[in-house]
């Protein structure tokens, strides 16, 4: 061992600050983003996953699918691959949550003296990102394939923006999973069983006019088919749902903003509470 | 008057049937090394956790130089730091990411946390293996990190949950360097541990816990005074009838006899003719003795009266903190 030097009081000054909030975040999304270097297969989700489905999707159910009111399925289809590949990566927060939750980092975490949320709130961000990366497949697939948008740049982006904040607020609900269940294992199957209904009962891939009446109702009313609705629109593509009565889907711009915004505001401190609950003994 | 970094008063905690802790009070004076010695079981690190903000009590209280360890548990993170026994390293980073992520996260800047890994790492020997994944860490080598995790930055207050427990000798050896040079600066230090040996090379102050109770504190030579006189230890040739009746005069304690009955164990009076005694009362019985020892009582002598354990336990026990204590006395000098 090297001779030690006399104990320099190095301690930092207490900081509550905002900065060093954001800083903790950084940090821990960083961490994130590391372990996916470590294992890039994890990945598969948002990049093997995305143009697997488009493919499918496209040139399997596409050639049976009738618009109603018109309009070529691949430039119908591009909003919808991009809330149902965004939908159960989500998944992927459940997971990672549970992981983190399972090891003894945790512990390590918890005597240090940082914000208890940026654990929860650096997860978030390292998702976001990998959500990204799955956007990208999706729309690269697309235009390979044929789709195009037709609407101002801004709109495009809009378009891109509405499915990705839909999907930022679908890991507060997922994180919530991660956090509730035993194992990691479990955490993926729960929330597989949740996601994947959420992303096909909905106008996704299909339009709803054809669906039994509930499954009309639920559809409409999904959460997923209102962002769809709204990125279709923005995108300028073909978007079946303008001619449903349901106030969603006259407002689908409003009801994705409703959705998005409220899920955070609801999961997002449930996150955090249950987060606290599970971690105290 | 002195400062008390640690102190607890009847701290009580119940996990479902078992009472992990049953009241226990501590107060360890700043730059004092307290040990707290038990076996598996005895409550340990339920008692690290709670000082350490990990769990609540519930009952009684404690406070970390100062703060209360549940309504200001966030002062009394940014004056600890914490080894625990099962690591909490992460093992997909390597060791510099790791310690630059402590670092980063207990509020160092970036660049101090680099400097500051950068010297941590070399401090513990570390540095070769830097940018290597702990997942293919030696169990020395990640107790090394895990320390060295919890220096980051510099706390007053240390706790050290088992520290060398499953380290090989040569690991132990620098483990308990690393522990001296902290203690020389004046670090205090809460260390959990099973071997008597470490605690008494290292402690100023030892508290003995068996169920989740306190059953015995004091410096080590305290402790020893406490079970009384010198310890005899007699092995016969042969197990012998009346061996245990010819002793029983000169003991001030029941006799343990060892399983194959060429062990006898009991307290003596210390006094200049002990050994002499001993061996004309076993002759006079016709009993052959092949070795007496007689020497004050050693902390696991002390720690077998308090906890009853069997006198087949401490045997079994006792030979394996003999395997223990060489390698540590080879270490300590």
């Amino acid at each position: 061992m090297t001779a030690l030097a006399p104990a320099a009081v190095t301690r930092p000054a207490p900081s509550d600050s905002l900065r060093q909030r954001l800083h903790e975040v950084t940090v821990l999304t960083r961490r994130n983003l590391l372990h996916i270097r470590r294992e890039p297969l994890q990945l598969s989700d948002v990049t093997i996953q995305p143009v697997l489905f488009s493919l499918l999707f496209v040139y399997v159910f596409g050639s049976g699918v009738a618009l109603p009111g018109g309009g070529s399925y691949k430039d119908f289809a591009l909003s919808g691959l991009l809330a149902l590949n965004l939908t159960t990566a989500a998944s992927g927060t459940a997971v990672g949550l549970a992981t983190d939750i399972n090891t003894g980092t945790i512990d390590r975490f918890r005597t240090l003296p940082m914000w208890r949320a940026s654990m929860l709130v650096g997860r978030s961000f390292s998702d976001i990102l990998t959500a990204v990366l799955c956007l990208l497949f999706v729309a690269g697939t697309g235009l390979a394939i044929g789709w195009r948008p037709d609407a101002s740049a801004g709109g495009v982006v809009v378009g891109f923006a509405l499915p990705l904040l839909f999907a930022y607020a679908l890991t507060w609900v997922t994180a919530c999973l991660g956090i509730l269940s035993a194992d990691p294992e479990s955490s993926q199957g729960l929330g597989l069983v949740l996601l994947f209904p959420l992303a096909i009962v909905s106008n996704a891939m299909v339009p709803t006019q054809g669906m039994p009446d509930v499954l009309q109702a639920i559809a409409d009313w999904n959460p997923v088919s209102a962002v769809v609705a709204a990125s279709r629109d923005q995108f300028g593509n073909p978007n079946p749902s303008a001619s449903l009565d349901s106030w969603p889907m006259q407002h689908p711009l409003a009801a994705s903003l409703i959705w998005s915004l409220g899920i955070i505001a609801v999961f997002a401190p449930l996150a955090a509470t249950l987060y606290t609950r599970r971690t105290r003994d | 008057m002195e400062t008390l970094m640690i102190e607890a008063e009847g701290l009580t905690k119940r996990y479902g049937e078992t009472q992990a802790l049953g009241g226990i009070d501590l107060a360890v004076p700043a730059g004092t090394v307290l040990g707290l010695l038990g076996p598996n079981g005895a409550g340990k690190t339920t008692a690290v956790r709670i000082l350490t903000t990990l769990a609540t009590p519930d009952g009684g209280g404690a406070r970390i130089a100062g703060h209360d360890v549940v309504r200001e548990a966030r002062q009394v993170r940014r004056s600890i730091g914490v080894t625990a026994q099962d690591t909490t390293l992460d093992e997909a980073l390597t060791g510099r990411q790791n310690l630059r992520m402590v670092a980063e996260l207990s509020g160092l800047r970036r660049s101090a946390a680099v400097a500051r890994t950068r010297e941590l790492l070399d401090r513990f020997e570390l540095t070769y293996a830097a940018d290597r994944l702990v997942k293919g860490y030696s169990g020395g080598m990640r107790r090394r990190l895990d320390l060295a995790a919890g220096l980051v930055t510099h706390p007053p207050v240390l706790f050290l949950d088992e520290p060398t427990t499953g380290l090989d000798p040569a690991s132990r050896a620098r483990m308990w360097e690393v522990i001296q040079e902290l203690i020389a600066q004046g670090t205090t230090l809460l260390l959990t541990t099973q071997y008597l040996e470490e605690a008494d090379a290292l402690a100023d102050q030892i508290v003995v816990v068996n169920h989740g109770r306190i059953i015995a504190s004091g410096t080590a030579s305290e402790l020893k005074a406490a079970t009384g006189g010198a310890r005899l230890e007699v092995t016969l040739t042969h197990p012998h009838p009346g061996a245990l009746a010819a002793l029983r005069p000169l003991t001030e304690s029941q006799v343990d006899v060892s399983r194959d009955g060429r062990r006898l164990r009991a307290s003596v009076a210390t006094g200049a003719s002990v050994a002499t005694a001993v061996i004309r009362a076993l002759d006079a019985a016709g009993a052959l003795v092949d070795d007496v020892v007689v020497h004050p009582p050693s902390l696991d002598d002390v720690f077998f009266a308090l906890t009853g354990a069997s006198a087949q336990a401490a045997d079994a026990a006792a030979s394996a903190e003999d395997v223990g204590s060489d390698q540590l006395q080879g270490v300590s000098r």
